[in-house]
C-alpha cells in the first residue's frame, strides 16, 4: 500500500480508487465489491423518489457512510441548467459540497459536452461547490477547467462503460504535465491492467464502476483494481529504469566458466 | 379544504391543502434520509420545508441517490 494520500478539495483519502454503485447484481454484491477495494468514496446518482412504495430496500443502506464519502454525480445530463439542478439536489440530500459533474454530448458514445461542461463548472465553483468534472481526455479543454477551479478533473480513458482502457496515454501525460489539481482517470476502465497503465503514467486516482460491477466476480475484481491502483502508483513514484534495446544480464560475467557464442564475422 | 393541484416527479396529483412542501413529502410518505426537493426548479432546503406552502400548479421534484457512476 501507498502510505501517501489522495487530497481533493482539501479533504483526504487514503484510497486512489472510488467505485460507482451502479449495475451491481445486488445491493450485498456492491457492498462487498467496495469492502474488498477499501474504496473511502463512491459515486451516487440523484434520481427521482420511487412515490409508489414499491422500491425495495435504499442503496445507501448498504454503503457505510462514517467510512465512505458519497460523491453524488450529474449523470444523464445533458444541458448545463440540469447539470445544475443534480447537482444542486444532490448537495441539498447529502449535505455534500463535492459534486462529480458530467455534461454529456450524446447518447450513444457518452462522451462529454466540454462546452456545457465549462459553463456549469464556472457557475457550480461560484456557488462554493467542490467539482470533481468529468471531461474529454483533451489537454486544453482539461486546463481551462483547472483554471475556473475544479478540485478534481476527470478525463476519460474512453468512453463510459467501454471497457477499452486508456485510448490515449499521450493526452493523459500532456494533461498530468499542465495541471496542478488532482487528474483523476474517469471512464473506460476495463481491467486491471487499465488502471496499473493510468496510474504509472501519474495520474492522481482511478473512478470506475462498470468494470467492477459487471465483471462475473465483482468483489474479487474490485480487488484486483484496488491493488492494481496501487501497484501503478508505486510503480511511477519509483523511478522505472530506461527502456533500452539489448539485454542487460542481471547474473554477473565475471567468473563464468562459459563463453558467449561467437557470431558474425569478427 | 381547498385541494392542491400538483406535478409530483411528472405525475399531476391532488393533496389537500394548505399545504407546505415539509406536508406534501409526508402525505408521499416519502423517505426522510438524503431526500431533496425542487419546486419549480428551485431547490427548497431542509429548513424552509416548514415554511414553503404550496399553491397549486407547481412542478414537484422530489429525489434521492441511487446507484450510480
Amino acid at each position: 500500500m501507498s502510505d501517501d494520500v489522495l487530497v481533493v478539495g482539501g479533504r483526504e483519502f487514503r484510497s486512489r480508487l472510488i467505485l460507482g454503485t451502479g449495475k451491481y447484481p445486488s445491493h450485498e454484491l456492491m457492498r462487498a465489491a467496495h469492502e474488498a477495494a477499501n474504496v473511502d468514496m463512491v459515486t451516487v446518482a440523484v434520481r427521482r423518489v420511487d412515490l409508489t412504495g414499491r422500491s425495495g430496500p435504499s442503496l445507501l443502506d448498504f454503503i457505510d457512510r462514517k467510512r465512505v464519502a458519497l460523491l453524488p454525480n450529474t449523470a444523464g445530463c445533458y444541458t448545463t441548467e440540469d447539470a445544475l439542478r443534480a447537482a444542486r439536489l444532490g448537495r441539498e440530500a447529502l449535505g455534500t459540497e463535492f459534486v462529480k459533474l458530467e455534461v454529456l454530448g450524446d447518447e450513444k458514445t457518452l462522451l462529454p459536452d466540454v462546452v456545457a461542461t465549462l459553463e456549469a463548472t464556472r457557475e457550480l465553483v461560484r456557488e462554493g461547490f467542490k467539482v470533481m468534472v468529468y471531461t474529454s481526455d483533451d489537454p486544453i479543454v482539461a486546463a481551462k477547467l483547472a483554471d475556473l477551479g475544479a478540485a478534481a478533473v476527470m478525463p476519460a480513458g474512453s468512453p463510459i462503460g467501454s471497457g477499452l482502457g486508456v485510448l490515449n496515454p499521450v493526452n493523459l501525460r500532456l494533461i498530468l504535465e499542465a495541471l496542478r489539481v488532482p487528474v483523476i482517470l474517469d471512464a473506460g476502465v476495463g481491467t486491471a491492467s487499465d488502471v496499473t497503465l493510468a496510474m504509472e503514467l501519474g495520474v492522481d486516482g482511478i473512478l470506475l464502476n462498470t468494470g467492477v460491477a459487471l465483471a462475473k466476480d465483482p468483489v474479487r475484481m474490485a480487488r484486483a483494481m484496488a491493488a492494481a491502483c496501487c501497484a501503478g502508483h508505486d510503480a511511477f513514484h519509483s523511478g522505472r529504469i530506461i527502456k533500452r534495446l539489448h539485454g542487460s544480464a542481471s547474473s554477473p560475467l565475471e567468473g563464468h566458466f562459459a563463453e558467449p557464442p561467437r557470431r558474425g564475422g569478427a | 379544504m381547498k385541494l392542491v393541484r400538483l406535478s409530483v416527479n411528472g405525475e399531476t396529483r391532488e393533496f389537500s391543502g394548505p399545504l407546505s412542501v415539509a406536508e406534501l413529502l409526508q402525505q408521499l410518505k416519502a423517505p426522510r434520509d438524503a431526500v431533496a426537493v425542487e419546486v419549480d426548479r428551485q431547490v427548497i432546503p431542509r429548513l424552509q420545508r416548514e415554511a414553503h406552502m404550496l399553491q397549486g400548479g407547481e412542478q414537484v421534484e422530489v429525489v434521492t441517490l441511487v446507484g450510480g457512476g
